[in-house]
């Protein structure tokens, strides 16, 4: 890694008050606590959002690699894992953005090369107001964080 | 005197035979709960006889917050929007003024309020213009002359990019210094604030807001250009007449953050003016769809047939009598002059005059800046509980109402919110059903045409109670269903914008 480089981000997003919505905040908790407890390398900064948003561009900037983590009604159990391209947006609401429009964003404002992009989609079932993350989520959740230790440790 | 094509539009709403036409289904899957929808009922000659957009509003929010206490309630509802948490914060933090009884703030708390709140609306403008509203404006149309056109005028604009970015993270910044953080901030409490401004930080923010205000002119310039560029179709498209409600200051002049509530009817005679929100109860009510889960407001001295409105920055801009920050009103004038003596009520003019809401928070943002009460260490007051608060203001996307009741614990037994989107609800109703009488009516369906009626939907930026996201759904899926309910056809646009048919 060239020392030009800022760490890997793990940049999840989600609402923790929305039951398995919040997956991709729970799972950068548990990275953090692993780190502490000298679980996980100590080379990698995190970001917690409710949604992705054109700012988080700037916080891309100078990395080899991100990893968006999210809740995902579509990955297969336990957790899906792959590589981002970029693609523009055709949504009719402000109100979220997808990691890939977020990488065309990133080419558009950024004028440099895209770090290597990820997706980790958590396998997740109930989004309620006001709901905790269920079980079976839960599971999975455990399942990703020894993923993504494993990918920091080869990272570094 | 209705206009015919008024009429027209009402009839719309609900078709006389309905189990005899085909039914198009536009639904934007992009969220578990709060989608979009639009439904369309064809005749056998493709003539639309129906057109209802649905929305799916908050659910669960009365259960979510009952039984809290009341000082929770600024830092809570936060967690009801992504991407407005900040009105929902000051709105809620308002209505908790009033619970504990403070009528006033200290000067210090009111405007480092003020001053979150103008960087949230300044971001959320510049997200949803330079982001999402100028492409349709930019790329959104059919005509290859119109297209051509509009290319040309981009040329001339290379950053645009570059500055949506810059602004909403600069909002961002006056967010994180006024609420402490760049989420789940805690600014506001119930009777002021919990911190002022410090010194480092107010040069750290003036540092760069003559370059910001520099970017909103040239936004306000960008969208005038747009405008007049095709001005017939922007004149036009999705064009209805309705009434305009907002907030304002007792002057006239444009205030996004407190005021009283003032009503113009669709010919721009003022209606309401000056109504204290307290009384909102009386003069607003919610009528009730049988085939919307979403509540239709309207102004009870007009009944629920022509007292429904439009909020958010056309009706701001509209209803205002000036603007007090000297770039953003000569921007005003400008739009005004659009229409000899009415109201501006075409519904592309939303992004025209969002961005000169944009100039005036920028301009806004400097003069509060330049106060030194924004460094004052009076922050909070204190008064005697009341067992009923209300808070309105002015958000990104309209009038916001937050209304509270608690016990005598301090523990909250009624909640009721009417968002923005609600407000406007009526009116997306209207513009989908004048874009299917324009564009639809009698024709083949088409990919684009269907994109004209989500254009329509965008200019309102309305919000879908989507605090949830997950991946994995497909943003748009249009099925065309016989009388008999067969699925003839079924078109979608995935997450990457490919159109396909299943």
């Amino acid at each position: 890694m060239s020392v030009d480089h800022k760490p890997a981000l793990l940049l999840g997003y989600g609402n923790p008050a929305r039951g398995d919505d919040g997956l991709g905040p729970a799972l950068l908790e548990m990275i953090e606590e692993d780190r502490r407890q000298g679980r996980a390398p100590d080379s990698f900064n995190t970001l917690t959002d409710y949604q992705l948003q054109i700012e988080h561009v700037l916080d891309m900037q100078k990395r080899q690699l991100v990893v968006f983590i999210d809740a995902s009604v579509s990955a297969a159990a336990p957790f899906d894992y792959s590589r981002l391209e970029p693609c523009r947006d055709n949504s009719y609401t402000s109100h979220a953005m997808s990691p890939a429009a977020l990488l065309t964003v990133y080419e558009q404002v950024c004028g440099e090369p895209l770090p290597d992009a990820y997706l980790l989609g958590i396998s997740a079932y109930q989004f309620d107001l006001g709901s905790s993350i269920t079980a079976r989520a839960y599971k999975h959740l455990g399942q990703a964080r020894d993923f993504v230790r494993e990918l920091l440790f080869q990272y570094v | 005197m209705v206009h015919p094509r008024e009429t027209e539009i009402d009839a719309l709403e609900t078709a006389q035979q309905p189990d005899k036409l085909k039914r198009v289904v536009i639904e934007p899957l992009t969220r578990v709960e709060g989608h979009g929808k639009v439904t369309l009922l064809l005749d056998d000659d493709n003539h639309v006889k129906q057109a209802r957009l649905h929305i799916v509003e908050f659910r669960g929010f009365e259960k979510f917050i009952q039984g809290r206490p009341y000082w929770e309630l600024p830092v809570i509802v936060q967690r009801l929007c992504g991407i407005c948490p900040v009105s929902h914060h000051l709105a809620a933090a308002k209505a908790t003024d009033q619970l504990i009884g403070v009528k006033s703030l200290t000067p210090t708390a009111e405007k480092v309020r003020r001053l979150m709140h103008l960087g949230q609306v300044l971001q959320s403008h510049a997200l949803h213009f330079f982001h999402l509203s100028s492409p349709d404006l930019l790329f959104g149309y059919d005509d290859a002359v119109a297209h051509r056109n509009i290319v040309g005028v981009l040329a001339d604009y290379p950053e645009v990019a570059t500055q949506g970015v810059m602004l909403r993270k600069f909002g961002q910044e006056v967010i994180r210094i006024t609420s402490g953080k760049r989420i789940h901030g805690t600014g506001a409490v119930p009777g002021g604030v919990n911190k002022s401004l410090g010194s480092e930080e107010r040069d750290y923010l003036l540092a760069d807001i003559d370059q910001v205000i520099e970017w909103g002119e040239a936004a306000v310039a960008l969208t005038k250009r747009l405008f007049m560029q095709d001005l017939d179709h922007n004149r036009n498209f999705a064009l209805i007449d309705t009434n305009m409600l907002s907030l304002g200051r007792e002057d006239g002049a444009m205030d996004l953050y407190h005021g009283g509530l003032r009503l113009k009817d669709a010919s721009g005679k003022i209606v309401i003016d000056n109504l204290d929100y307290l009384g909102y109860g009386e003069h607003i009510h919610e009528q009730v769809k049988s085939w919307s889960y979403m509540k239709f407001p309207f102004v009870t001295g007009l009944g629920p047939e022509h007292g429904s409105y439009r909020v958010g920055p056309l009706a701001r801009v509209n209803n205002c009598d000036f603007i007090d920050t000297p770039l953003a009103e000569a921007a005003r004038v400008e739009f005004r002059a659009l229409v000899e003596g009415g109201l501006v009520q075409s519904t592309l003019a939303y992004h025209w005059a969002r961005m000169v809401e944009l100039l005036y928070c920028a301009e806004g943002i400097r003069d509060l800046l330049h106060d030194p009460d924004l460094m004052g260490s009076e922050l909070r007051l204190r008064g005697e509980m009341q067992h009923t608060g209300i808070g309105v203001l002015e958000a990104p996307r309209g009038t916001l109402f937050h209304h509270y009741e608690i016990d005598d614990d301090g523990l909250v037994t009624r909640a009721n919110l009417i968002v923005s989107t609600t407000n406007n609800n009526s009116a997306m109703n209207q513009s989908i059903r004048r874009v299917a009488l324009d564009q639809l009516d009698g024709r083949e369906l088409t990919e684009p045409l269907l994109n004209s009626i989500e254009v329509a939907i965008r200019a309102y930026d309305p919000c879908l109670s989507c605090a949830t996201h997950a991946l994995g759904k497909m943003p748009l899926e249009v099925e065309l269903v016989d009388e008999s309910g067969e699925v003839l056809d079924r078109l979608f646009r995935n997450s990457q914008g490919v159109v396909g048919v299943c």
